[in-house]
């Protein structure tokens, strides 16, 4: 219990910090990524303060649900999910628990920097550790998808860090 | 039946290729030392007042592309032999040309041709080399490639790649509404051919040792497969698409099986599958990135990509498995191999202090060389003869392809007039 609600504060905490990044970011012209929750907002949404969390309750069409953030991002060469970002993906799973029927395709992208095929390869590892995090929280193996675009498909145009620090992603597409 | 479809899907390739898409040739770093040489425009001899195609022309921009070769200028060609009873030997020596190549095209019959040439020393007043073949209008550029290399391995004593072709990924359009366009084009850009255009990603091609089939990758189902297609007919065929990544399509030396990259078994490994299907044999196994198989020149070993040592860099592993080697110590990054045509050098990706360039190991002294200047320069291809490298790289905001002599001394740029270019892969030798 303890544990749940220290996450949602993370969490709340998590989507402070986005927000404000976010804002530099979409100077870049960082199309697709979705970053609605503010963190007041996001925060409130924390209806699981007693303890148990209503995940049947969440929707994807809801801007303030965690589950508007579908999007996590990486370091360079790295597959590696922040603490952060593991919160985020135990949200998700309790929603992917709750709804067996929901399918979910992991698409895994790289900066541009490297070989084309070894980004692919990176790019599907990092789809791969959000899909462990999934599965370890009890989504089942036939609700996710993985596929990986390597740097063939960027969220973001341009030849520096900011820009590559967005396509260093998994999206989450629901 | 199905020729005829062939021959209606052959007929769709050539009437799809947009002229527009030609590369355009630009020498970016010259060559000290190269050999100055005088071709002459060809005689002509036929009903139209001027000849269907400028055969000198091709083979002196052929011969400058070498960066071995230095041609001279049309307005200091000092006289216009045909023949070789017209070549007046001491006038080429003023003008400090080594060789001179004559010629003369002919009409035999409409749309037939004959095409001669004769190459001389100067110095000497010798004749080196010379030949005559019947061209149809339409393999006039091809017959001028030939003539090239003929003459380049005459000078050289290597043999000449003129007479090849380059595949490579186009894409253009907003970054929401991409066209991915794989192309065929001479190796001086010319004649370019599509063939494939997707609205999904294209990656990877690599030719079939007899240029005669290309393996690519295509996202067009929204998930990676590799596919085979006939270059002439476009006839194509699916050869894997398993869960996971189906990726870095490379052929076996004797062209029965491709190397490829698989995650079918939780992440990317490097595997071997019969180009007819079936027959998939895993060659490694590591927690880490395994992927980019390239095939020695012998059959006998795969060079790839892993980063099980913390970061990416270059392995080899026997074609029937078993454990692999390091091959690439210097720099925090190396990927993306290509093996020159005799073994003895590798081509990569090489990262070092931000920059990602374009460097060549030498198998036998274990020297690394870095060949490029770039930022972000990729997909090394090595010409069938192993003088030049062909490889993508940044102009601006555009992906351009480069050229570079082996020996890093020469280089060349390769651009389309819109939209960006990469991926390239240098096709094997034609027959």
């Amino acid at each position: 219990m303890k544990y749940k609600l220290g996450s949602f504060m993370v969490l709340a905490l998590m989507l402070v910090m986005s927000g404000c990044s976010s804002s530099g970011g979409s100077k870049d012209g960082a199309a697709g990524i979705e970053d609605k929750g503010t963190g007041a907002d996001g925060g409130a949404v924390a209806s699981g303060a007693d303890g148990g969390t209503d995940y049947s309750s969440y929707s994807l069409d809801d801007p303030n649900s965690p589950l508007s953030r579908r999007v996590i991002y990486f370091e360079y060469d790295s597959a590696e999910i922040s603490d952060s970002d593991q919160e985020l993906l135990i949200q998700h799973a309790g929603f992917l628990v709750a709804n067996p029927g929901q399918h979910l395709t992991l698409e895994g992208s790289t900066d541009e920097r490297g070989s084309r095929e070894y980004n692919i390869a990176l790019g599907d590892q990092r789809a791969l550790s959000v899909q462990r995090i999934l599965e370890l929280n009890g989504v089942a193996a036939e609700q996710v998808t993985i596929v990986s675009y390597g740097e063939e498909k960027p969220a973001a145009e341009g030849h520096s860090e900011a820009a590559w620090r967005l396509n260093r992603r998994v999206e989450l597409v629901y | 039946m199905t020729r005829i479809v062939k021959l209606l899907l052959l007929v769709c390739v050539v009437f799809a290729a947009p002229v527009r898409a030609a590369l355009t040739i630009e020498i970016t770093q010259g060559m000290e030392g190269a050999i100055p040489i005088a071709v002459v425009p060809l005689g002509w001899r036929g009903s139209a007042a001027a000849a269907p195609e400028n055969i000198a022309a091709i083979i002196a921009a052929d011969l400058n592309r070498s960066g071995r070769f230095e041609s001279l200028p049309d307005r200091d060609l000092v006289a216009h032999p045909v023949t070789a009873e017209q070549v007046k030997f001491q006038n080429w020596r003023m003008l400090n040309v080594d060789n001179l190549v004559i010629g003369q095209l002919e009409e035999m019959a409409p749309g037939q041709y004959s095409v001669t040439f004769e190459l001389f020393d100067v110095f000497r007043g010798t004749r080196l080399a010379g030949a005559t073949f019947p061209a149809a209008a339409r393999d006039l550029r091809r017959v001028a490639h030939h003539i090239s290399d003929l003459i380049y391995e005459t000078l050289t004593g290597e043999r000449g790649a003129f007479n090849t072709q380059i595949a490579y990924v186009t894409s253009s359009g907003s970054s929401k509404n991409k066209t991915y366009t794989l192309l065929v084009a001479d190796s001086d850009g010319y004649s370019p051919q599509t063939i494939l255009t997707s609205k999904q990603p294209l990656m990877s091609p690599s030719w079939s040792p007899d240029g005669s089939r290309i393996a690519y990758v295509t996202f067009e189902n929204k998930t990676a497969e590799i596919y085979i297609q006939e270059v002439l007919s476009g006839s194509r065929r699916k050869l894997a698409s398993f869960k996971g990544i189906n990726g870095a399509p490379n052929w076996s030396p004797d062209g029965s099986k491709l190397a490829l990259t698989l995650s079918r078994d939780g992440n990317p490994e490097i595997y071997v599958m019969n180009v007819e299907g079936g027959d998939l044999k895993r060659l490694t196994n590591s927690a880490a990135i395994d992927t980019e198989p390239v095939w020695a020149p012998d059959g006998k070993s795969i060079v790839f990509t892993s980063d099980r040592g913390g970061s990416a860099q270059l392995y080899r592993v026997s074609a029937m498995g078993g454990s692999a080697q390091r091959l690439t110590f210097d720099g925090n990054y190396n990927a993306g191999a290509d093996i020159s045509p005799d073994g003895r050098k590798l081509a990569m990706v090489h990262g070092e202090g931000g920059r990602y360039r374009i460097a060549v190991l030498d198998l036998d002294s274990g020297l690394l060389r870095v060949l490029t200047d770039g930022q972000l320069d990729e997909s090394p291809s090595f010409s069938p003869n192993g003088s030049m490298i062909i490889y993508a790289t940044g102009a601006g905001n555009r992906e351009v392809l480069s050229a570079v002599s082996v020996d890093g001394r020469f280089r060349q740029r390769l651009s389309l007039q819109a939209g960006d270019v990469r991926e390239p892969a240098w096709s094997p030798f034609g027959e």
